[in-house]
């Protein structure tokens, strides 16, 4: 919580001039107070509508891809369907099975929004706009998406019912498998940047190569294979197709929220939405510059709009990647972890090494850099790839 | 400040014995959860912020799914039975001698001469624990490392083993 | 009591759980967590000194924290695929019942 920036124009300091004016008539303790709350509901607000948008724009494009309108009855192109799925949800009756842990199974779902909530605290949404400036804000990030993978189980347990159990299982295995890759793949921006801080290192990705290659982690080789490993491991972390299997619904129908009805079933579903949403910014915070603007002529708009297209851009990736690409088997699932994706982030916090001890190299050594760093990131990608891959031909369907 | 203390303390504290005491293993590794939690809190409270989410990312992320894991693949997930008699005063021996222990370490605590600063430890850096830890401490850091491999390692041969002996084994 | 030994005493008695715990319970996961709590108790102390004591070297507390986390950490991985692997031989993880060594 700062004042803002002051040399900064009109539209870059708007979100703080509203928050000033809101609380301006306060004493000082009740106004830090204030502020804070401000900044809560202001979160809140703008995730819980940007969920309401994400399922109707999902449902759309979704029907798109597959050559069909998707809904288009309610309102005007069908954009007050979120709101009638909302009433729907909130008119349902709330089941709980005889045989349940009632207050696990009660607990599970408030617990999984609580700790999806929480993650949005450190991401630098614009210039001097974030909830908490945590000087580890990065670590806390992940500890805070690490506590979700607990209520998911306690919410497949408690439900006792084999379907949501097996689920449940599937989901821990799938859940640590991806957390590894996730993690050592955001270790190699926290290594160039030097802070675990969220706004420092969207500030260390400030600046222009000849006036119009911004210096964001993303261009450069090690930063290009780490963002591939993140966002492969945050699609399989919010349980997102093609890593859908805790949830497949039509094989576990619906894994560990088989025994979930009415509103506790939306809350598990809001929670994945903002599971994907705080992912992505942090996707955004690490290797696409987060607020900054991708040429210095366009700096002019403010810095929270360029957070907000970068993460659209990201969500709707995750919804074309979920209308493209089929379910992978759980043995594909974790051998691609653990083969592919941790031995791939450990080489390239190597190549990150590398990249920040050949800093000085000027001149034709740059074009060495160069060529070692892509070399780094691409190599062990093609050699693992192809071990992955080998032995593993198309399938034969005897019976079919 | 001691109000909150006090609360983190009866927290941990509570969930700590309603999991040692309950006989849901499950229920008992969800209260061991809000007990690490708790832990987490202190160190908060305590100004040690990284240490706090370093606690949060390892004992409920990993260790605790560690023991649901295990839970799980040795089927206990239902309740126990009754305990037997000799269990139960095996049981009544234990709290006696935690007791005794518990009354032991209190009245150090009360009774040692602590020398306690005026100004509380400054709040360390994120940056100067990194450079501590590397500079300083990169002997045990190396340590820890190598055994943090090996651990793994050997937890993956543990668990592996037999499982190619007895293949009807499988669940 | 000053806050140093509101801490200690929060510690001990955390310990004292941790150990009846452990002593107490014929599960193998009960008695692991019941040793991880007593490690925890030990982390308390360490940071509470670290806080409220007049100490030269900055930070050593914490980073003793940092390393004895990451001992826990290795020795509950090492510890539950005991359990598991005794659970294949025996079909059970009662401490009592696990008194074969051969497999």
């Amino acid at each position: 919580m700062s004042a803002g920036p002051t040399d900064a124009h009109l539209l870059e300091r708007a979100p703080f001039l509203l928050r000033d004016w809101l609380t301006h008539a306060l004493p000082e303790p009740l106004r830090w107070f204030a502020n804070t709350l401000i900044a809560i509901a202001a979160i809140l607000a703008i995730f819980g509508t940007l969920f309401a948008l994400l399922t109707l724009v999902e449902r759309k494009v979704l029907g798109r891809v597959q050559n069909r309108p998707g809904p288009n009855r309610t309102g005007w192109f069908g954009i007050l369907q979120p709101v009638a799925d909302g009433i729907k949800m909130l008119t349902k009756e709330d089941i709980v099975p005889r045989a349940a842990d009632p207050l696990l199974h009660f607990l599970a779902p408030v617990a999984l929004l609580g700790f999806s909530v929480l993650t949005f605290a450190v991401i630098p949404y614009g210039r001097d706009l974030v909830a908490v400036r945590l000087d580890a804000g990065v670590l806390y990030f992940f500890a805070a998406g690490s506590a979700t993978e607990l209520s998911i189980f306690m919410a497949g347990w408690s439900s006792n019912n084999k379907y949501a159990l097996v689920a449940a299982m599937r989901a821990l295995a799938q859940l640590i498998s991806y957390e590894l890759p996730l993690l050592l793949s955001a270790v190699p921006v926290v290594l160039a940047a030097g802070t675990l801080s969220a706004p420092d290192i969207v500030e260390s990705q400030g600046g222009f190569t000849w006036g119009f290659v911004p210096h964001w982690h993303v261009f450069t080789p090690w930063g290009a294979a780490a963002f591939l490993v993140f966002f492969i491991s945050a699609l399989s972390e919010s349980n997102r197709s093609p890593f859908d299997l805790p949830e497949a619904e039509s094989e576990l129908i619906a894994g560990h929220l088989t025994e979930y009805s009415g509103f506790k079933y939306a809350l598990f579903f809001m929670a994945e939405y903002f599971g994907m949403c705080s992912l992505c910014g942090m996707a955004v915070t690490l290797f696409l510059g987060g607020w900054q603007a991708p040429l210095a002529a366009l700096e002019f708009i403010p810095s929270y709009a360029w957070f907000a297209l970068k993460l659209c851009a990201l969500l709707l990736v995750f919804i074309w990647i979920r209308a493209t690409l089929p379910r992978l088997r759980m043995d594909q699932l974790t051998r691609f972890a653990w083969k592919f994706l941790v031995p791939l982030a450990l080489v390239n916090l190597a190549a990150s090494a590398f990249w920040s001890l050949s800093f000085g190299w000027a001149g034709p050594m740059q074009a060495l850099r160069w060529a070692i760093g892509i070399a780094l990131a691409v190599g062990p990608f093609v050699l693992l790839g192809r071990r992955l891959g080998a032995g593993i031909g198309p399938r034969t369907y005897r019976y079919a | 400040m001691s109000a909150a203390l006090a609360i983190v303390a009866l927290a941990t504290l509570g969930s700590a014995a309603a999991a040692m005491l309950g006989r849901s293993l499950l229920r008992s590794i969800f209260m061991l959860a809000v007990s690490w939690a708790g832990v987490a809190a202190f160190y908060m409270w305590a100004g040690a912020q990284f240490v706090a989410f370093a606690q949060v990312l390892i004992y409920l992320g990993a260790i605790s799914m560690v023991a649901l894991f295990a839970v799980l693949l040795t089927r206990q997930s239902r309740d126990e039975a009754s305990p037997p008699p000799a269990a139960l005063r095996r049981a009544i021996l234990a709290v006696v001698a935690a007791a005794g222990v518990a009354a032991v370490l209190l009245w150090a605590v009360a009774h040692s001469p602590l020398a306690v600063s005026g100004s509380l430890a400054p709040a360390t850096s994120v940056r100067q624990l990194g450079f501590d830890l590397m500079g300083r401490h990169a002997a045990a850091l190396l340590v820890v490392g190598v055994l943090l491999t090996i651990a793994l390692l050997g937890a993956v041969v543990l668990a592996a083993d037999g499982a190619q002996e007895r293949p009807g084994d499988e669940p | 009591m000053n806050a140093l030994q509101l801490c200690l005493a929060f510690s001990s008695l955390l310990f004292a759980v941790g150990l009846a715990g452990a002593l107490a319970r014929s599960n193998a996961i009960i008695v692991l967590l019941g040793l991880e709590l007593m490690l925890n108790a030990a982390n308390i102390n360490f940071i509470a000194f670290w806080r409220f004591s007049p100490s030269s070297a900055p930070a050593t507390g914490v980073i003793f924290v940092l390393f004895s986390i990451a001992v826990a950490a290795a020795e509950a991985a090492v510890g539950m695929a005991l359990v598991i692997a005794i659970y294949r031989h025996q079909k059970t993880i009662r401490l009592p019942d696990a008194t074969d060594l051969k497999g």
